[in-house]
């Protein structure tokens, strides 16, 4: 029996190592980026400098960032939840904008509630507006139907045209500007904001989220089950755990998430339903939690990292009038690097 | 062409060494895996390659096939000192190997898969002449497969008669298989050996590894016995015999429960049923079995065998008793109850225990720790709010362990870290911690060494004398002869013959097997 053999798939690097690797593919992503910058004839260290200056040596810069990273938490937790029971949740945008959606419908419907009234309110609409999204693909795939990687991947185009459906029709603002988006929430609606700045409740919620996603896979009877499901399916469905529930389960919650995420936005940035509500959020909390491997602290990092190299995007189109998806080249480069290891999977 | 292949297998004359192992050693880390072993391999000879788990039985075979290299010693090929560096090397020497997972590719045809192992193929292949050369050597050796079969559909038996096919067409001369009967019917294996005395015969050497004393009195010429790392001796052709075997194999401590009564046994009288089968019926999908009519009673205190070649619907019977396979007709009883449509939860929660075949992949998950799967399908009985109540768990698990008298593990590192024997044993204390009323016992012994199969065996033993009720599905009928009280014979999903203890002969149960007759039920 090839006992050595089974070993070599268990354990997990330690956080020191860990931290190092994440370290090291940010260098080299970050060098390689540079010479993108070289040839587009811009100077790397001055942009990179004007980035650190405009984040992270910046009190508003470092409040942005925050800002962002609000969203990739919750969207990088909706992936890294289901991940643990080998589910593939590439529906995060989707769920996102359904969260939104379903918030909008409550804040605008009930405008006249009380504060403490309003805002649960709107936070479990968001939530259950993305967890009924991602709980379709979960039905489907606990059938037997359909992939949940192509049933969400699928749904993330339906979400956008439903929330366009509202704005342009139905909850169009028809007094304010040309722009399609419904009028504005109620005061009662808006997430409080900390210290004149951008950043708002959200945060807290979603740091919540990755403790709670952390307290439940580790802590409880039911984390136990579902790591057994992502471990050894076969062995699951065999000792009797309900597998398909687990998987509807499971995706719902990672998608409520999601639907906290646009609940954050639409509540706490915008203070109204509009479309292009999220640059991408849905698609990099993805990238987050496969690079973190699913881990809670590694999700902090890299959404925080990725709040960074966002930002960066925005510092360069105004100081080094590079067009802002030139920062996608950097995202891609990392990736690439990442891939270019041995690839490994999300929460394995 | 098939005269070339002759010629080279003749070159060396029967009886000369083709392989000679001198002085190996090879260690882990803290284990010395191999160590000053000698091995001699003749030409026209079977060489049994017998010892427990972890003996070092594997680690000597890939030192031979160039697959590990040893720390020190030496191996000769023909005479002459071979530098086997790779299993490429080793196959230019014409030693060649067939391994417990068979390197085959599920999709493609019987004929490309060999021609895929030949490295002296042109690059246009004439598939004529190597579908020629397959049938010539299917022929004389007894290894008929059909070259433009796909290996898929092929059967256990049939994929392994095409890994010595593609070993005897790429010139090998000495071939070595690792456990090859683990996988095969008792049939299968007599064809085996068959192939065995073939290849004797036309001067070729086998190395067959095993830890089953029968096979190797039944078709070794030469026997090598290795424990712990170390040749505990050998024996010439006619000198073995089991005794002398198990206390080589084990030292002077032999395997647990090998003293155990074999024969018919005083039974309390007819107790009640446990588990009832009234004409139950199940459909098959894709490759499975579709299970017709089955009628079967499992008493308090008593051991019920099935026996039946691979695929005649064993599998499918246990998940259909366990609840995982939907009833397409007739009913189920648990303990007098209904229990045809019952959820597996809902089976173990009522007392049904479920000893698999291979834990890793049914019962077990590998990257969880021992306690965590110790945990898993409890069902209810150690959950407190959303948490477990782990202290609880682990005293009933260590009780059960005691009971058992199996070693309490460390529970802390994952579980897939285990050896065979000693996941097999952690997965029965979790089933046997709560006093089962039923055990499916599905090939329970399949791939286990001798000392932990006996005390697998040993524990249906107590389980059964302890008033539980226990359903053995196995193809080994050495072990159904051990312990079933009545024995069933399923063919094609459907039982085709039922025999008190005592009241059957091998041979007629053979024949059931393979469908050759019905039987009267007696």
């Amino acid at each position: 029996m090839a006992e050595t053999g089974r070993l070599s798939a268990l354990g997990s690097a330690p956080p020191v190592r860990a931290a190092l690797r994440y370290g090291a593919i940010t260098a080299v992503a970050l060098a390689a980026f540079a010479m993108v910058l070289l040839l587009a004839g811009k100077d790397p260290l001055r942009a990179y400098a004007d980035t650190f200056s405009y984040t992270l040596a910046n009190a508003y810069g470092f409040s942005e960032l925050l800002v962002r990273m609000t969203p990739l938490l919750l969207t990088a937790v909706a992936v890294a939840l289901p991940s643990r029971l080998g589910l593939i949740n590439v529906g995060g945008e989707g769920q996102l904008y359904m969260g939104a959606w379903l918030a909008s419908a409550g804040a605008l419907m009930f405008p006249g509630l009380p504060r403490w009234q309003l805002l649960p309110l709107v936070a479990l609409l968001g939530f259950i507006g993305g967890a009924v999204w991602a709980a379709i693909p979960g039905v489907l795939r606990a059938a037997r139907l359909v992939n949940e990687t192509i049933a969400t991947l699928l749904l993330n185009y339906v979400a956008p045209l439903i929330v366009s459906y509202f704005i342009f029709g139905p909850w169009r603002d028809v007094r304010g500007s040309a722009y399609p988006q419904s009028s504005a929430f109620s005061e009662a609606a808006r997430l409080p904001s900390f210290f004149d700045t951008r950043v708002h409740g959200g945060l807290l919620i979603a740091l919540a989220a990755l403790l709670a996603y952390w307290l439940i896979m580790e802590k409880t009877r039911w984390g136990v089950d579902m790591r057994a499901i992502g471990g050894n399916p076969e062995a699951a469905r065999r000792l009797g755990l309900p597998v398909a529930a687990w998987i509807v389960i499971a995706l719902a919650i990672g998608g409520g998430f999601a639907g906290l995420a646009g609940m954050g936005e639409a509540m706490g940035i915008h203070g109204r339903l509009r479309q292009g509500l999220s640059p991408g959020y849905g698609f990099t909390g993805f990238l987050i939690a496969w690079l973190a491997g699913g881990r809670p602290l590694g999700i902090l990092f890299m959404a925080f990292l990725f709040a960074i190299i966002t930002s960066a995007g925005d510092t360069l189109q105004i100081t080094q009038g590079l067009p802002y998806s030139a920062i996608n080249l950097l995202l891609a480069m990392i990736l690439f690097i990442v891939l270019a290891r041995r690839p490994r999977k999300a929460g394995r | 062409m098939p005269g070339r292949e002759a010629s080279v297998a003749a070159a060396v004359p029967p009886g000369a060494p083709l392989v000679e192992v001198r002085g190996v050693s090879k260690r882990y880390g803290p284990v010395l895996a191999n160590d000053q072993v000698d091995l001699t391999l003749r030409g026209g000879e079977v060489h049994a390659l017998l010892g427990e788990n972890g003996a070092g039985k594997s680690t000597l075979s890939k030192i031979i096939y160039g697959f590990t290299r040893p720390d020190a010693g030496a191996v000769r090929v023909a005479g002459e000192p071979a530098a086997l560096r790779s299993p490429r090397d080793a196959r230019a020497l014409g030693i060649g190997m067939v391994f417990q997972n068979f390197m085959l590719i599920p999709a493609m045809t019987v004929l490309e898969n060999i021609a895929l192992f030949l490295t002296d193929l042109p690059a246009v292949v004439r598939r004529e002449a190597v579908a020629a050369r397959i049938r010539a050597f299917g022929e004389r050796f007894g290894l008929h497969v059909d070259p433009s079969a796909l290996v898929r559909q092929l059967s256990v038996g049939d994929q392994q008669k095409v890994e010595i096919l593609k070993l005897l067409l790429a010139r090998a001369r000495v071939l070595i298989l690792d456990e090859p009967t683990k996988v095969l019917a008792p049939h299968e294996v007599e064809a085996l050996f068959r192939v065995f005395a073939a290849l004797k015969a036309e001067g070729y050497a086998i190395l067959f590894i095993t830890h089953k004393l029968r096979e190797v009195l039944a078709c070794a010429d030469r026997i090598t016995v290795m424990r712990q790392g170390r040749v505990a001796g050998g024996f010439g052709p006619g000198e073995a015999d089991a005794g002398a075997l198990v206390r080589l194999m084990f030292g002077e401590a032999g395997p647990v429960g090998d003293e155990a009564p074999a024969g018919p046994e005083a039974r309390p009288a007819a107790a009640g049923p446990i588990l009832e089968l009234l004409g139950a019926s199940a459909r098959a999908v894709g490759s499975e079995t579709a299970l017709t009519g089955l009628d079967l009673c499992v008493r308090a205190g008593e051991i019920v065998g099935v026996a039946g070649v691979s695929g005649s619907g064993q599998k499918e019977l246990g998940d259909l008793i366990l609840g995982l396979r939907p009833l397409s007709g007739g009913s189920k009883r648990l303990c007098g109850e209904d229990a045809s449509s019952w959820s597996i939860a809902r089976m173990r929660e009522a007392g049904v225990a479920f000893v698999p075949e291979d834990p890793l992949v049914m019962a077990a998950v590998p990257g969880m720790s021992v306690r965590e799967n110790l945990y898993l399908g409890t069902g209810r009985r150690y959950r407190k709010g959303a948490g477990v109540r782990w202290r609880a768990l682990e005293a009933a698990m260590a009780e059960s362990f005691r009971a058992l008298a199996f070693p309490v593990p460390r529970l802390d590192p994952p579980i897939g870290a285990l050896s065979g024997g000693n996941l097999q044993r952690v997965v029965i204390a979790r089933e046997m911690a709560h006093r089962p009323r039923l055990i499916v016992a599905l090939y329970p012994t399949r791939g286990l060494d001798v000392r932990s199969a006996a005390s697998v065996r040993d524990l249906l033993r107590r389980a059964r004398d302890g008033g539980g009720g226990v359903l053995l599905i196995s193809e080994d009928l050495d072990e159904l002869a051990e312990l079933a009280d009545r024995l069933f014979v399923l063919y094609a999903g459907a039982f085709r013959g039922c025999f008190p203890r005592g009241g059957w002969q091998t041979g007629a149960v053979g024949r059931l097997m393979t469908g050759e007759r019905e039987a009267d039920h007696g």
